[in-house]
């Protein structure tokens, strides 16, 4: 098999999308419970996702978090060194149980 | 040894005591990890023409880091087109094949990315704003710009940000076609601001009277970016 | 949700083990640690003197049972910024800014049951044989097959402790693939991980398994469709993706 470069950096940012996990970090900080195994519904499509399930795109000015079913943003997070900011408009709802 | 480092306070120049500090709660202490240096590329000399064009708070590099806030389009030529719409009496609209056919030029220029990294010297070849706004009559009330890509991304600008050869569409970079995953068939490259605002997959330029925060500016980043001034984010 | 989780403390690096020869564990003792699930992980961030830092999460090896002290194994990627600096300058006594533990999606306690899927890419296996060392530590003999793709032999990841849990007779075995080299007289799988392997594994588990797939993005993207395809429900299925290799 050829070693093509250009399919070696095609890889590595297909490779580059993680799991909702990739935020738990940051979610926890912003939200102060842990935030990956609660269900949240995608807005566009409606479909219902665990938020650790949520296809994650870290490697931009912040992370975008997206719908396993329809690829739409859900969430989306930015640090900077002082807050957190949270978008959660993509999703219908995030559910937490008591 | 001495592991607590004390950070002068954001307003002031003088440095003050580690109590006072505390007490006014405008200080971060830091804890700095033994022997850690980190992989960056300092300008050496701060007198230096290099360390001179690195902005504020960026690290240089030789790489260029692929970000992406989703998956990469790839939109096939024949499928490709670039417009200019909005507040003009006509859209114009370029198919790729008459693209290629308007006048072009090369570019050097430093790129500052959000996430720190300046890249020297990078190598674009595209078609000017400029030259796109040439084939338009823009109505009088026309004072900011959209760009839109492939994928759903959008950033803003002035329009005066974006003419007098301040903004391309690259679709050349370090003399080859630039790649999906570095925003190719083009991408818009506005060197004078953080590299978000150089939006990958440009498909448009929407003209309006009126600003539109885009993707990231709508959320947290700053409005204009402006490296120099380092806006990273809204408040800054 | 116990607050320790989301702030910074700093951790004293209690030993070190080399697990290969290019994949090391680090034992890290806290101060105020508040217990973990296997399969959640530790932020870990480096500071250097002129405020610059970096954060990586690193998976926790260790299985709850073993108190206040949380064992990271961290594979040295040669260019990495974070990994290199760990292998090469860290030494036991050293402080770390740790935050943890963090995640709770891809998660498995011996109560949660099974029958168990667990399919490891490279440093996929850590957060595994987390959820490995509990099995054994809580008694459960729930029957697990684990499945590891490396590149070789010698960079199995906890090969010999792997040996031994799978020889306890409690339910668990260790099935290896050894995707670019193999030893002389070697008789299991030589392939990249797809659909016919998976089968394989899968047959005595039944497609009612739980499954945790860890790895590369696309082994356990491949993974994760193959499964799909062969009548695992997608909710039984819980991924981590690492990325791509090499970062």
């Amino acid at each position: 098999m050829v070693d093509d470069p250009a399919d070696r950096v095609a890889d590595e940012v297909a490779d580059a999308v993680l799991d909702g996990n990739a935020v738990a970090g940051a979610l926890a900080s912003v939200l102060g419970v842990e935030a990956t195994s609660i269900p949240g519904r995608c807005a566009h499509c409606g479909t219902v996702s665990m938020v650790g399930a949520l296809r994650a795109y870290m490697r931009a000015p912040g992370a975008v978090l997206r719908c396993p079913a329809c690829g739409q943003v859900v969430l989306r997070l930015v640090e900077t060194e002082r807050s957190v900011y949270l978008d959660a408009r993509g999703a219908a709802f995030l559910r937490f149980d008591r | 040894m001495q592991e607590l480092r004390l950070y002068r306070s954001a307003t002031r120049s003088t440095t003050i005591s580690l109590q006072a500090a505390l007490e006014r709660g405008s200080v971060t202490e830091r804890f700095v990890t033994r022997g850690f240096v980190g992989r960056r590329g300092t300008p050496g000399d701060p007198a230096s023409d290099t360390a001179r064009r690195v902005p504020p708070g960026q690290y240089l590099t030789s790489g260029f880091p692929v970000l992406s806030a989703g998956p990469t389009p790839r939109t096939a030529l024949g499928q490709w087109s670039l417009s200019i719409e909005g507040l003009v009496r006509e859209p114009s609209r370029w198919s790729w094949a008459q693209f290629m056919e308007l006048p072009t030029r090369d570019w050097t220029v430093d790129i500052s990315c959000v996430t720190k990294w300046t890249h020297l010297d990078m190598r674009w070849r595209g078609v000017s704003v400029d030259t796109l706004l040439e084939h338009v009559d823009l109505r009088p009330e026309a004072a900011y710009v959209v760009a839109w890509s492939d994928g759903g991304y959008t950033t803003n600008l002035p329009l005066a940000d974006v003419v007098n050869g301040q903004a391309f569409v690259a679709f050349e970079y370090d003399g080859a076609p630039l790649t999906p995953e570095h925003g190719g068939p083009a991408r818009l490259v506005v060197p004078a601001r953080y590299f978000w605002k150089s939006a990958k997959w440009v498909r448009g330029l929407r003209i309006l009277d009126h600003d539109e925060p885009g993707f990231w500016e709508s959320f947290g980043y700053h409005n204009r970016g402006d490296q120099w001034r380092e806006e990273r984010y809204s408040g800054d | 949700m116990a607050t320790t989780a989301i702030t910074w403390q700093i951790a004293t690096v209690a030993s070190i083990q080399d697990e290969t020869p290019t994949v090391r564990s680090f034992a890290l003792h806290l101060p105020a640690w508040s217990g973990h699930q296997a399969g959640q992980h530790v932020d870990l961030r480096l500071t250097a003197d002129d405020g610059y830092s970096v954060e990586r999460s690193y998976s926790i090896a260790s299985e709850p049972e073993r108190g206040s002290e949380v064992e990271v194994t961290v594979e040295r990627i040669p260019d990495g910024e974070v990994s290199p600096f760990l292998h090469d300058v860290v030494v036991p006594g050293d402080r770390i800014e740790v935050r943890g533990p963090i995640g709770g999606y891809f998660v498995w306690e011996a109560a949660f049951g099974g029958p168990l899927l667990l399919v490891a890419g490279g440093s996929g296996v850590v957060p595994l044989m987390a959820m490995v060392r509990h099995r054994a530590r809580s008694g459960s003999s729930t029957p697990t097959r684990l499945l590891v793709s490396s590149r070789s032999f010698d960079e199995i990841i906890y090969r010999e402790e792997l040996g031994e849990l799978a020889a306890a007779g409690d339910g668990l075995e260790v099935v290896h693939t050894l995707t670019r080299s193999q030893p002389d007289g070697w008789t299991g799988y030589a392939r990249r991980i797809d659909e016919p392997m998976l089968a394989e594994v899968l047959a005595p588990l039944g497609a009612s398994a739980r499954t945790y797939l860890c790895g590369p993005t696309s082994l356990v993207e491949n993974a994760a469709n193959a499964l799909v395809h062969l009548g695992v429900p997608t909710a039984r299925i819980r991924t981590e993706r690492f990325g791509p290799t090499g970062t």
